[in-house]
């Protein structure tokens, strides 16, 4: 019992890194209706030039405003110069262009800074937690900035004008277009949200897988499957759907015997098709109905 | 230069063309394909082994494409993880070979066979699930295949992290060919056999069910199209196509490893079907030759920077050939039939 309890806390631990990357990629969802599979690069991007900032000497707090105002702006020229003239072809080509993306900027990543690994610092400190050995600090602190973008971004799109607007043109845009939204800027203002939270998300990941090129890889995959997981709809839904995956992941490693830890994340992966196969649209997603 | 564009024309005319002119058409195309045909049988007996390996290489990455193009070009259905099969028609065929001593031309059927079969019983939960979800199934098989390859209860046949070494086929006695070149034709063989059966696919009864469920579900399904019938064996088929082709792939490296079968194999897959053409059988071999050559051509220009390289001149293709190659190709042959049309009536 004391094994499964500690397994699970830090299942928490790591489920807050995978919740936070879920979060960002449901935001980017509901903004722009697609997956990006460069979110994770373009966090690991934003990291790197807040590890650039703070290596020049500027305060930690400082860097990290300044990276998140300077993502939101990139996000936006992102969406501004690269998918803006894509928006009407099909998914597919705006999947290359997302995979075109990622190549580039991991490529970039690693051409300015290079591919040796670097300590990113934390602003909570690294003490045990309450004097638990398992989540440390900055642990919880992750856990703290997760719940209160959450609750941010949930008044944000239910309580004001600009975010009903923004759910507004991804969910219908021929009709958000008639009542006067202007679709295209609420597109590439999703990008910037989008790109913001992943530049928080970087900034917070790098201190415990410490900071590379690549760091964000695995990250995503387990931030997509959390998404998916809890359902692409809803934000609540994928930080809780991040966490399960994060406590899954432990508990099979340690619990199943033989051959849990050498494919805990196919044991992972293998739960989420589980649950897809009884609720095809995720934990708490939306299921679209359509008129025929 | 004028009998080209005639070529072109009779091509574009056959839109709306009367039986006559089909028939022209029909007749050119097979021109252009035996012209192919020939082109590429000569091509080993002329170019260096490695740009013969490079290019059985081509056709084995096209063929792999075609597979993933049957199941999302024509029938509708995502996926992430067509990489697995690849790979497990790569392992099927090393395993075979080095564990049981099957020549290799048997392993084959073998490695299609069984990709059918795990490619079927995939599309059977695939059926509950759509778009991003049915991609997040597909994408967890490929990143789940490298682990159980890996896996150590598995190392007795699958050599772990080790792999597999792959006997070389060998050229029969009678033809004074080398390994290279034999390897060549015999890829060449099967992927024309392959390209055919998938073209009388397409064109079937079958293939325009398979086609109306990708536009519109709702009615296949009022026309009597048996909808979880035709998918999951679309699924098979196209994992069927794939797991040859990694078989093939096999023979052709002569080594097999799990991280050759990565996640990224994949999304070269799917960057190669849909720069090549979705729903296209000759932008298969476009999306081959790109999945080839352009990351060696972004590797030359510069070594640091081949990642972002790659990736813009993914971007560019991407926007200037929007609906791929095969489209482009289209729209190109479209417009120099209208500038014709134009001349001929004034």
């Amino acid at each position: 019992m004391q094994l499964l309890l500690q397994q699970v806390i830090a299942g928490l631990a790591n489920g807050a890194i995978y919740a936070l990357m879920a979060l960002a990629v449901v935001m980017i969802f509901l903004a722009i209706d697609h997956l990006n599979f460069a979110q994770g690069e373009m966090a690991t991007f934003s990291a790197f030039v807040a590890w650039q900032l703070i290596a020049w000497g500027t305060p930690y707090w400082v860097a990290f405003i300044a990276v998140v105002i300077l993502s939101f702006i990139g996000g936006v020229a992102i969406e501004r110069i690269m998918f803006k003239p894509l928006h009407n072809a099909s998914i597919l080509s705006q999947l290359v262009a997302f995979i075109a993306l990622f190549s580039i900027l991991n490529s970039g990543d690693g051409y300015l800074w290079d591919y040796t690994i670097k300590t990113f610092p934390t602003p909570f400190g690294t003490s045990p937690f309450f004097g638990s050995v398992l989540i440390g600090s900055h642990q919880a602190g992750m856990i703290a900035v997760t719940a209160v973008l959450l609750v941010f971004l949930y008044l944000f799109f239910r309580g004001t004008r600009l975010g009903l607007a923004m759910r507004a043109a991804a969910h219908n845009p021929e009709s958000a277009r008639l009542v006067g939204i202007r679709v295209g800027w609420m597109t590439a203002l999703g990008w910037g949200i989008a790109a913001a939270i992943g530049a928080i998300a970087g900034m917070l990941i790098a201190p415990i897988v410490f900071l590379d090129p690549n760091m964000m890889f695995g990250v995503l995959l387990y931030g997509f499957a959390g998404a998916v997981l809890g359902g692409l709809t809803s934000p609540g839904g994928a930080v809780l759907g991040g966490f399960a995956v994060g406590v899954i992941e432990n508990i099979a490693g340690t619990f199943i015997p033989y051959f849990g830890r050498d494919l805990k994340l196919t044991i992972a992966l293998l739960v989420i098709v589980a649950v897809l196969m009884v609720r095809p649209t995720g934990l708490f997603g939306r299921t679209a109905v359509s008129r025929v | 230069m004028t009998a080209p564009r005639e070529d072109i024309a009779l091509v574009a005319a056959a839109g709306r063309a009367s039986s006559e002119q089909r028939a022209a058409w029909l007749s050119t195309r097979h021109l252009v394909l035996a012209g192919a045909i020939a082109v590429a049988a000569v091509l080993p007996l002329v170019l260096q082994g490695f740009v013969v390996f490079q290019l059985t290489q081509v056709m084995i990455y096209g063929l792999a494409i075609l597979g993933l193009n049957l199941l999302t070009g024509f029938n509708g259905q995502f996926s992430v993880g067509h990489g697995a099969f690849y790979g497990l028609g790569a392992y099927v065929t090393a395993i075979l070979m080095q564990h049981y001593s099957i020549a290799y031309y048997w392993t084959l059927p073998a490695a299609g066979g069984i990709c059918f079969i795990v490619g079927f019983l995939f599309g059977l939960p695939a059926l509950r699930l759509q778009g991003l979800y049915l991609a997040l199934v597909t994408f967890a098989a490929a990143v789940a295949l490298p682990q159980l390859l890996k896996f150590h209860g598995l190392e007795n046949w699958t050599g772990g992290v080790q792999g597999i070494v792959v006997d070389q086929p060998e050229p029969p006695a009678f033809l004074p060919i080398g390994t290279d070149q034999w390897l060549y034709y015999f890829t060449l063989a099967v992927v024309l056999i392959m390209f055919a059966a998938a073209n009388s696919l397409v064109k079937s009864r079958t293939g325009r069910a398979i086609m109306a469920i990708r536009d519109h579900p709702i009615a296949a399904t009022a026309m009597g199209i048996n909808q979880p019938l035709y998918k999951t064996l679309t699924f098979g088929v196209s994992a069927l196509y794939t797991g040859v082709a990694g078989a093939l792939g096999a023979l052709a490296v002569q080594f097999v490893a799990p991280d050759s079968f990565s996640l990224f194999l994949s999304i070269y897959f799917l960057v190669g079907l849909i720069l090549g053409g979705i729903g296209s059988l000759p932008g298969c071999l476009f999306g081959g030759l790109f999945v080839l050559y352009v990351p060696n051509i972004a590797a030359e220009v510069s070594r640091g920077l081949a990642g972002a390289i790659y990736g813009v001149i993914m971007l560019l293709v991407i926007f200037v050939m929007p609906s791929g190659a095969a489209g482009f190709t289209r729209l190109a042959v479209a417009q120099l039939s209208r500038l014709r049309n134009r001349d001929l009536r004034r």
